[in-house]
């Protein structure tokens, strides 16, 4: 008869490939609660709860971020426009419109899709070095749009009263002043969206986007519109980067006008260089190291981007695929 | 009358600015028959094979598929319709299994845009693959990297994913372009055993390898057509004679 009987043809293919041990496949088909176990002890292993929460919400953008450009191949410069919008959205929400948490949240998501939806599906009609500008421009575009807009955002002093201080989840009251407690809460929203985030890389659409990062004439002659699929991964990470915006509002009670500055689309791209563009964990990897390597250095120094530059250069010329990328590769063989 | 004619390719001129790539071809092949389309280097052959796989539009002229106009359709629509392609040079995805490769082109026509559904789930774009690597003589090696296959085993890999879409015309450009004589070999098999249940359009500069394969041979010389019959004819042909023999000469 046909293959159908023989079991490992079934098999989740992106597990098959790389030829991998029992354990490494145990570890692929788990990798959620896996990554949601370590996060889960995260607070209670560092020093203080404020730079778990911080290593959350950038672990979370930079898994939106990677989508596009570790699973895509494709190098936005701009995703701080998505971040923002996600963060203004939310904010505006709360602080000018009296919307409660969860309906912020949404909007902040929202807002998100549409501004990736408008500078995705502008962005996607170029390539390379061309793409990466644009993405850039675009993301310009709105942090001065936010910038001069001063009467919905604040302008240059921030958008100011993003206050969410308690939370009634019956039947749980959840007091959002005490750091352990925001914590767990965000967590359940970036478990909601790892798990989601897993689940989009293990669908059809998933191992396109690969196939399209390795080879887009081949992807295109195989029948698959790249522009279709480009904007499609643009929408999708726009969405996690919405969310991680959204949490961050929450977070700070104030949403700065810097979020949308390109600087953070820069630390977004370090983030995910140093953890390992396209690996699951890499990102969140990536956050934890970034932000302890801030943390600790600017303890020490007003230029701690100084040294954490250097520190990244020595990682990109060591760990070429990330840190955890690496670790990886190493696993692997 | 049309019933036979799987691919119509009606007055195709491409233009390059003042350049005649192509000047009004007629060709119209016919199912289950495997054509090959050769001719001197700068004949016309590629340009031809990129109008007719939807990768250039002719300036002038129409590609009439299954009785429908599919002239400019965009290159993935192509694939949806019936008519698939491999590469003179060749195009995998280097860093993904034999199989996933496959696998892939196999789902295009299926749930390409699906981002829910878990892929695992799709056994069938599964098997297929193994069916197609099985079929092109790569039954053992769809765990590797495509990267790590040897050229003539990516160049079979290139013809799996493109019959992954189970298309009615395969069209191949130079499959064995850059093998070794083994692989040549190995490779003009394959293609007589795909062509026995397939119709095959190929263009190809060997023209002794072609002529022992095909049913009907084209002739492009300067972008025109200049012999269209079976190999024997095209053999025969005195003006094919004087191109291929005079060019060889100088």
């Amino acid at each position: 008869m046909t293959s159908m009987d023989i079991p490992t043809l079934a098999a989740p293919t992106l597990a098959q490939p790389r030829r991998q041990s029992e354990w490494g496949l145990w570890v692929e088909r788990h990798r959620v609660l896996l990554v949601l176990a370590i996060l889960a002890i995260l607070p209670v292993a560092l020093p203080y709860p404020a730079l778990a929460i911080n290593i959350l919400i950038y672990g979370l953008f930079a898994t939106g971020f990677n989508l596009l450009f570790g699973y895509t191949g494709l190098l936005s410069l701009g995703h701080a426009a998505l971040f923002g919008a996600g963060a203004y959205g939310c904010g505006i929400a709360v602080a000018a419109l009296g919307l409660p948490w969860f309906v912020a949240i949404a909007a902040g998501i929202a807002l998100a899709i549409f501004v990736a939806a408008v500078i995705g599906g502008l962005a996607i009609r170029t390539k390379g070095v061309y793409f990466s500008m644009v993405t850039l421009a675009l993301a310009q575009c709105l942090y001065f749009i936010f910038y001069q807009w001063t009467s919905v955002t604040g302008g240059e002093s921030g958008l100011r009263g993003v206050a969410v201080t308690k939370i009634g989840v019956e039947p749980l009251r959840i007091d959002l002043l005490d750091p352990y407690q925001k914590y767990y809460f965000f967590l359940v929203f970036v478990a909601v969206a790892l798990a989601a985030f897993s689940r989009i890389l293990q669908s059809p659409f998933g191992s396109v986007i690969e196939g399209i990062r390795e080879n887009e004439n081949r992807a295109r002659a195989s029948g698959y519109s790249l522009d279709w699929m480009k904007w499609m991964s643009f929408v999708l990470s726009g969405a996690f980067c919405g969310l991680a915006g959204a949490l961050n509002a929450i977070h700070l009670g104030i949403v700065s006008i810097e979020t949308l500055f390109y600087t953070t689309s820069g630390t977004v791209v370090m983030t995910v260089l140093l953890g390992g563009m396209g690996t699951f964990f890499g990102p969140i990897v990536g956050a934890a190291l970034f932000l302890s390597l801030e943390d600790i250095t600017s303890n020490w120094t007003s230029h701690w981007q100084l040294i954490a530059g250097l520190i990244f250069i020595v990682c990109v010329r060591f760990f070429p695929k990330g840190v955890w990328g690496s670790a990886l590769a190493r696993f692997r063989s | 009358m049309t019933d036979d004619i799987v691919l119509n390719a009606e007055h195709v001129t491409l233009r390059y600015g003042k350049f005649v790539a192509l000047g009004d071809i007629s060709v119209a092949f016919k199912t289950g028959e495997l054509t090959s389309i050769i001719g001197p280097n700068g004949a016309g052959k590629s340009s031809f094979f990129n109008v007719i796989s939807g990768a250039r539009v002719p300036t002038e002229g129409k590609i009439v598929f299954e009785g429908r106009d599919i002239t400019g359709l965009p290159q993935h629509r192509y694939v949806h319709a019936g008519i698939s392609k491999s590469f003179q040079i060749t195009n995998i995805f280097p860093q993904l299994s034999t199989h996933e490769n496959v696998r892939i082109a196999a789902q295009a026509t299926v749930a390409g845009k699906n981002f829910w559904s878990k892929r695992s789930k799709l056994v069938e774009t599964g098997e297929a693959a193994d069916r197609l690597l099985e079929e092109v003589g790569l039954g053992g090696a769809g765990h590797r990297n495509a990267a790590e296959l040897a050229h003539g085993q990516q160049r079979a890999l290139e013809i799996a994913m493109a019959l992954a879409c189970s298309p009615r015309l395969l069209l191949m450009d130079e499959p064995t372009a850059g093998m070794s004589p083994e692989e040549t070999k190995n490779m003009v098999q394959l293609i007589e055993r795909l062509s026995a249940s397939r119709t095959v359009v190929l263009v190809e500069h060997k023209m002794k390898m072609v002529l022992g394969i095909s049913q009907r041979v084209i002739v492009l010389h300067h972008g025109e057509l200049l012999a269209d019959g079976t190999p024997d004819d095209v053999r025969n042909d005195p003006e094919v004679k004087r191109v291929y023999l005079g060019q060889r000469k100088q």
